[in-house]
């Protein structure tokens, strides 16, 4: 197991070095930049020129990246260019936000997806399994955007149950002690700031969510059909075991692998889902930094450490997904 | 087991109840009556973007103005709703004859928002601050100041001149002596840009105003300008809530000026324009910033209050004489003739827009009422065209589909028009779309790859060298890099005469001269930018500079 686990953190480290240098220049070759973004319609050739010299971009690229790397590994990724903000600490203020996002989705996701999808195979063929099955099919086919847009037309502008952007009631005074709202209106009891958070998380969440949901229902219900046919469920049948039992822990217990891999992956694909939720909501996360870093300010060194980052996400949760298969199945274990 | 299902239950509903509490509580805060404007509360206005910081000198646009403005003051500053020039800090100035030698007389009894007096002393440590600046970061991030000044006492950034700044003097409290080595035409109505802005030396010093370091590509600003930026506005820093895109402004009790009504005004970066607009309609912010024109006549229609801004700016299109079909007058003029600017401003500008025939507007000293106007005339635009042997000409026309300008806030409808016009007179027009920050301005502004473009600006402070001097006073790849010596002359000339009647007298002969002789670029319209606001806010003064002092706003409850 330890083996594994240092092949693979190798492999995340030359993955990463691969990805660092893509990006870095990938970012440079790209028309416009922060020169013409700092400069706006007053970039003069004089100005341009001193801005550009004075961000370091006037030297060969090789020598911008291998001056970049040095950084990287005393743990200094730079300042944003906007706002002069160590690149760290936009990152961290930002993070909890995704995280607490994509963890509301997850929860929806897993929460409903799990239960639905199981229901749905029992009951192949009923009522509830073909309206599951229409339902997944919307939550996949319709865009992000497009369903955060509704949401927020239908919920914030038609009915006003939900606000229409943003973490927190503006205005609204909170302590912030991990970065997670709801959480930290609980740990300071705040609970009005808490509920507040709540709030302004449940529309980014439901759009968050619809994809991983329809998809996990999906794999659970195809997943369960598949091991209520083995034999070996038929045999906990003839022996008389109780239904809890032959549910707990032959049918879901096996079914739950594939669901599992699934979940993993949706994990990663909730990151860039959260690209889309976040601009809709004006959330404040990742999603946003990158939206905003790439589109109005091409603000490098932001950018560089939050693919870097994603990347290591991605890379990481894979990790887990894999040994997560030791804890569920033994004969990987044995492997 | 019975028990742990019940307790999920509970905590499912519990969590329910909470998120449908909160949702309540919101919508009774909503639903408070309306009454008459009153003094107190909040304002809270939508920001797009983030201020870079609030250190006024160290910034350039107008997301970082917005908050700077409210808590710092000018020496000179703007009638309310106009750009015309009025006392601030300063209650009068004078200059000698040779406008090298600048006397301001200071209003007496200011404070510093840390209790400090404003004083001529304050006054000279901020010029002096400036001119003495360190470091190439430092220098770099100073645009305005090296646009005024030209240098410092010490250049390090490159692209620094020779400064214009010789000394500040304190002659007593309340009278300040600014020596220049030489005249400029932008003086006095630089002294009342924000980035000039007077601060408190105290917190200056303090803060480590000045240090301005470099990691890497990037600049990291000092806690004057991030957390401690005093000086001596209607309203004080409250702090930047990073994690909640918030900027909050406290009420200056001490202001000299008009006291600010509300209590606070929160500024909410909130970067992406629909979402602006629907915080707006649920009442979550009073207040947003350009909206698209398309927009306007149903935010009017719903009781918003879409204020027009006196239009301060202008749109162009840019005529790139590096084609050598283009450096001959008469296709210019030919182009000039072929659009039909009245139609454009009718069916596509914001309300309030009107065609343009000049670079720069009609309240601004030296603007000419009689330079050649170019009527909508395709017949003699195809004329002009077969006289000068370039019928069946091809243009490449660049222009961003993806930004919003004041003074242009729909560019992709504005080349339709335009390029329309062009093609009617025979002139076949290759539509070159590009990302403003992707393509549009390297290839533009920089490269001069285009043949037509468009392209515009909104005036800092009036005088006709910030219009008409910054297209064409000197070489532009935007406008072929032409030596047009006579043109470079003529306006340099022009902002170094120092008598009012000189100046303008030159200014109006510049503008007409740019109309019949040289016609580098085709002015197409002046549009307002509007500002709108929920019906309860009361006492906003518009500006045409986009420099809106909130102390006036009131919001009733």
């Amino acid at each position: 197991m330890l083996r594994v686990i240092v092949r693979r953190l190798l492999q995340l480290v030359v993955t990463l070095i691969a990805l660092s240098a893509l990006i870095f220049i990938w970012l440079r070759n790209l028309p416009g930049g922060p020169v013409e973004a700092l400069l706006g319609e007053r970039a003069t050739p004089e100005r341009r020129a001193l801005l550009t010299k004075a961000l370091g971009y006037d030297q060969p690229i090789l020598v911008q990246y291998g001056k970049f790397m040095q950084r990287v590994l005393t743990g200094d990724f730079g300042n944003s260019i906007r706002t002069g903000d160590p690149v760290t600490e936009v990152i961290s203020r930002a993070f909890p936000a995704t995280i607490e996002l994509a963890v509301a989705a997850m929860i929806i996701a897993v929460g409903l997806g799990v239960p639905l999808g199981y229901l749905a195979a029992r009951w192949r063929g009923r009522s509830l399994d073909n309206l599951t099955i229409a339902g997944t099919l919307l939550g996949i086919s319709i865009p992000i955007f497009f369903l955060g847009y509704l949401l927020k037309d239908v919920f914030t502008q038609n009915i006003h149950w939900f606000p229409p952007s943003g973490r927190l009631t503006t205005g609204l005074d909170n302590t912030s002690v991990t970065g997670f709202f709801v959480l930290d209106g609980l740990l300071t009891r705040e609970f009005d700031a808490s509920a507040d958070a709540l709030w302004h998380l449940i529309l980014p969440a439901i759009t968050l969510a619809t994809i991983p949901l329809a998809v996990i229902v999906r794999i659970t219900r195809a997943s369960v059909l598949d091991v209520l046919n083995e034999d070996y469920v038929r045999t906990a049948e003839a022996k008389g075991l109780r239904h809890r039992t032959i549910r707990g822990r032959h049918i879901l217990r096996n079914a739950l692998l594939p669901v599992v891999t699934t979940i993993g992956l949706q994990t990663g694909a909730l990151l860039s889902g959260a690209v889309l939720t976040e601009k809709v909501y004006n959330w404040g996360g990742l999603g946003t930094l990158i939206t905003d870093s790439i589109s109005g300010g091409r603000d490098y060194p932001v950018l560089q450490a939050i693919i870097l980052l994603a990347a290591l996400v991605f890379v990481v949760v894979n990790l887990l997904v894999d040994l997560s298969y030791a804890f569920i199945d033994p004969r990987v274990r044995v492997r | 087991m019975q028990a742990r299902r019940l307790k999920t239950a509970v905590a499912i509903a519990a969590v329910a109840a909470l998120a449908v509490g909160a949702a309540g509580c919101a919508e009774s805060e909503r639903d408070g009556g309306s009454g008459e404007a009153k003094t107190g509360g909040t304002f809270i206005f939508a920001g797009a973007g983030d201020p870079k910081n609030f250190d006024p000198i160290f910034n350039d646009d107008g997301e970082s103005f917005r908050p700077v403005r409210q808590m710092f003051d000018t020496l000179v500053s703007h009638k309310p709703g106009t750009a015309e020039l009025q006392g601030g800090l300063a209650e009068s100035w004078e200059h000698d004859p040779d406008g090298k030698v600048w006397t301001f007389k200071l209003r007496q009894g200011v404070k510093f928002h840390d209790g400090t007096p404003f004083n001529a002393a304050a006054v000279c440590f901020n010029f002096d601050r400036w001119y003495n600046m360190k470091g190439a970061a430092a220098q770099s991030q100073m645009i305005y100041y090296m646009d005024t000044f030209g240098g410092f006492a010490k250049n390090e950034a490159e692209g620094a001149g020779e400064s214009i700044y010789n000394k500040c003097e304190a002659k007593d409290d309340g009278t300040a002596v600014l020596t220049l080595n030489k005249y400029k035409g932008a003086f006095p109505g630089a002294f009342a840009l924000t980035s000039l802005s007077i601060a408190s030396p105290e917190a200056l010093k303090k803060y480590d105003a000045n240090t301005v370091t470099q990691s890497g590509d990037s600049f990291s600003y000092s806690a004057f300008a991030n957390e401690h930026p005093v000086g001596t506005g209607p309203f004080t820093f409250g702090g930047w809530d990073k994690a909640k895109n918030e900027i909050t402004l406290n009420r200056n009790p001490d202001y000299f000026g008009e006291k600010a009504k509300v209590d606070k005004m929160i500024i909410k970066i909130i970067k992406d324009e629909s979402t602006r607009k629907q915080e707006l309609r649920a009442g979550t912010v009073q207040g947003i910033d350009f909206p698209a024109p398309a927009d306007r006549k149903a935010l009017e229609g719903e009781g918003f209050q879409v204020i027009n801004r006196p239009a301060f700016n202008i749109l162009y299109l840019g005529i790139n004489q590096k084609n050598p079909k283009l450096k001959d007058l008469r296709v210019r003029q030919a182009i000039a003739y072929a659009l039909n600017r009245q139609q454009l401003v009718q069916t596509k500008g914001p309300g309030g827009a009107k065609v343009a025939d000049e670079f720069m507007p009609d309240t601004v000293l030296g603007y000419a009422p009689d330079v050649q106007k170019y009527e909508y005339n395709p017949e003699k635009a195809k004329q002009l065209l077969k006289e000068a042997g370039a019928e069946g000409l091809t243009l490449n026309f660049y222009y961003p589909p993806d930004v919003s300008r004041p003074y242009m806030p729909n560019p992709q409808e504005i080349f339709t028009v335009l390029a329309n016009d062009l093609q009617a007179v025979g002139i076949k027009v290759n539509g070159t779309p590009r990302p403003w920050n992707g393509g549009f301005k390297d290839d533009v502004q920089q490269f001069g790859k285009h043949d037509l473009h468009i392209l515009g600006w909104t005036g800092d402070y009036n005088d006709p060298g910030n219009f008409v001097g910054t297209f064409f006073g000197r070489g532009k790849a935007e406008f072929g890099d032409q030596a047009m010596t006579e043109m470079f002359d003529a306006i340099a000339k022009a902002d170094a005469t120092v008598d009012d009647a000189g100046k303008k007298a030159a200014w109006e002969q510049v503008n007409k001269d740019i109309a019949a002789k040289w016609l580098p670029a085709v002015p197409v319209w002046h549009a307002p930018p509007a500002i709108v606001v929920t019906k309860d806010v009361k006492g906003l003064v518009a500006s045409p500079l986009t420099d809106e002092r909130f102390n006036t706003v009131s919001v009733s409850k």
